[in-house]
């Protein structure tokens, strides 16, 4: 098995250095956003059920918004906004 | 008898509670029966577009008069309706499209509605997201869309505020003086109100009525996507086939950023159930006039039951022959934007006061036959 490498993202502009194979909303987590978005009302929200069913951790990805972040592996360069 | 109200609407939608609101201001005693949500019904599943439509000269004075009373009337309700005057842009596709934006605007500048004609570049530069080989459009500013559920929840409230009264419960029967409840027992009023939609015609089975089953979807919220609701300018062929499946291009921006998606049009559906293929062409159609639409996430879909009239106009005022019993129903795809004026009509002929449009061609005796008893 060959060692995973690291994956450089940034996250609402700070860098984040991940493990190959880190889903976005792990990498949001560890740089320490506490909210991946804001309901109608503005009320913050974050991943809840990890498994891509529940769509509160939506976040902004490369310029799209509303990508999920729990099913979205990082990738190199990948610019994340989560508000 | 007429022991308790001096009128009993049957229905909470949106029609049912701006009757009540009207009744009651009018300073009559008014119940509200209804066995569900507020605004559960067709209202939940129309588009709130409140909008000037020229399909008939009747069909024209009653919506332009409704819309004239929602500019009146929302903004009293409160921000929470989302009553905003977006416009309606009508898109044309091709030089056919352009002559009947070209006549639509005729019409509308005959009953005094402001419309502007958009060339290409014009309405390439109003609508970023439309697909850039369209014809042109007309932009009709007085225009606007509300969110229906929460206005019919307000005008309720209203209603409520000058003492009407919510029942929850089902008419089974009408009888004059009263409906009769599931226990047999009677709610007592001087005139009741069937402001049921499509389910008017389980109390009145005479009723003209056929159910329209529509579906919507609604998107993700991506702000500026688009401003104006977008229909496309054969959008009346498409909703008024007699006969026949039919979708139009029919997109609205909501105030959250979200897209509501219409429409559809299937007649005598049996279940409210999302049927995947009808809800594929109609995605199709709205994806065909804005391609960048295909790429966002839609986040629900769900259908209601228009209540249609062969004559495409509402049923508003006694039911002939039948003294007591009164219509509010029968608004098709309109009864958003009609309900404001349906009430003032029904409340003019309660009352005995003039109305402020002329009422007869929404009188329920042109298709039930008989004469109006008023």
């Amino acid at each position: 098995m060959r060692p995973l490498s690291d994956v450089h993202i940034t996250v609402n502009g700070l860098p984040v250095r991940v493990p190959e194979g880190t889903v976005v909303a792990a990498a949001v987590a560890a740089a320490g956003v506490a909210a991946s978005r804001r309901s109608v009302r503005g009320e913050p929200r974050a991943a809840l059920c990890g498994m891509g069913i529940c769509f509160e951790c939506r976040v902004t990805i490369d310029g799209r918004p509303h990508r999920l972040a729990c099913q979205t592996p990082c990738r190199d360069g990948m610019v994340v906004v989560a508000r | 008898m007429a022991e308790g109200f001096d009128a009993l609407i049957v229905g909470a939608g949106i029609v049912g509670a701006a009757c009540a609101a009207e009744l009651a201001a009018a300073g009559l005693c008014v119940g509200v029966l209804e066995p569900g949500a507020v605004g559960g019904g067709a209202t939940a599943a129309g588009m709130g577009h409140i909008v000037a439509m020229d399909d008939s000269p009747a069909q024209l004075a009653l919506t332009r008069y409704s819309q004239t009373l929602w500019g009146e009337l929302a903004p009293s309700l409160g921000a929470a309706t989302e009553y905003t005057r977006c416009g309606t842009l009508w898109v044309a596709a091709d030089a056919a499209g352009m002559a009947a934006v070209r006549l639509r605007q005729e019409r509308y500048r005959q009953a005094g509605i402001p419309g502007e004609v958009l060339d290409g570049p014009a309405l390439q530069e109003a609508e970023p997201n439309l697909r850039p080989d369209l014809a042109g459009g007309l932009l009709v500013p007085e225009d606007g869309v509300l969110y229906a559920p929460r206005a019919a929840a307000l005008l309720l409230q209203r209603a409520a505020d000058a003492g009407a009264r919510r029942i929850r419960g089902q008419a089974v029967g009408l009888r004059q003086g009263g409906a009769v409840l599931p226990d047999g027992s009677v709610l007592g009023a001087g005139v009741v109100v069937v402001a049921a939609g499509v389910q008017s015609a389980e109390l009145l089975p005479e009723l003209p009525l056929r159910g329209k089953k529509g579906h919507l979807a609604i998107t993700d919220r991506h702000p500026g996507f688009i401003r104006h609701q977008l229909v496309e300018v054969g959008y009346l062929q498409s909703a008024h086939a007699a006969a026949g499946d039919s979708v139009a291009f029919n997109v609205q921006p909501r105030p959250t950023g979200q897209m509501l998606i219409g429409s559809s049009r299937q007649f005598d559906r049996p279940g409210t159930e999302v049927e995947p293929a009808m809800l594929a062409r109609m995605l199709a159609a709205a994806c065909a006039y804005l391609p960048g639409l295909a790429a966002l996430s839609c986040i629900r879909s769900w259908t209601g039951m228009r209540a249609a009239t062969p004559d495409d106009l509402p049923l508003i005022g006694p039911y002939p022959g039948r003294p007591g019993v009164w219509l509010a129903t029968g608004h098709e795809g309109l009864g958003i934007t009609t309900a404001t004026g349906t009430a003032r009509l029904l409340a003019a002929q309660i009352l005995g006061r003039p109305p402020a449009i002329p009422a007869e061609p929404y009188l329920p005796a042109r298709l039930l036959g008989g004469a109006a008893v008023v």
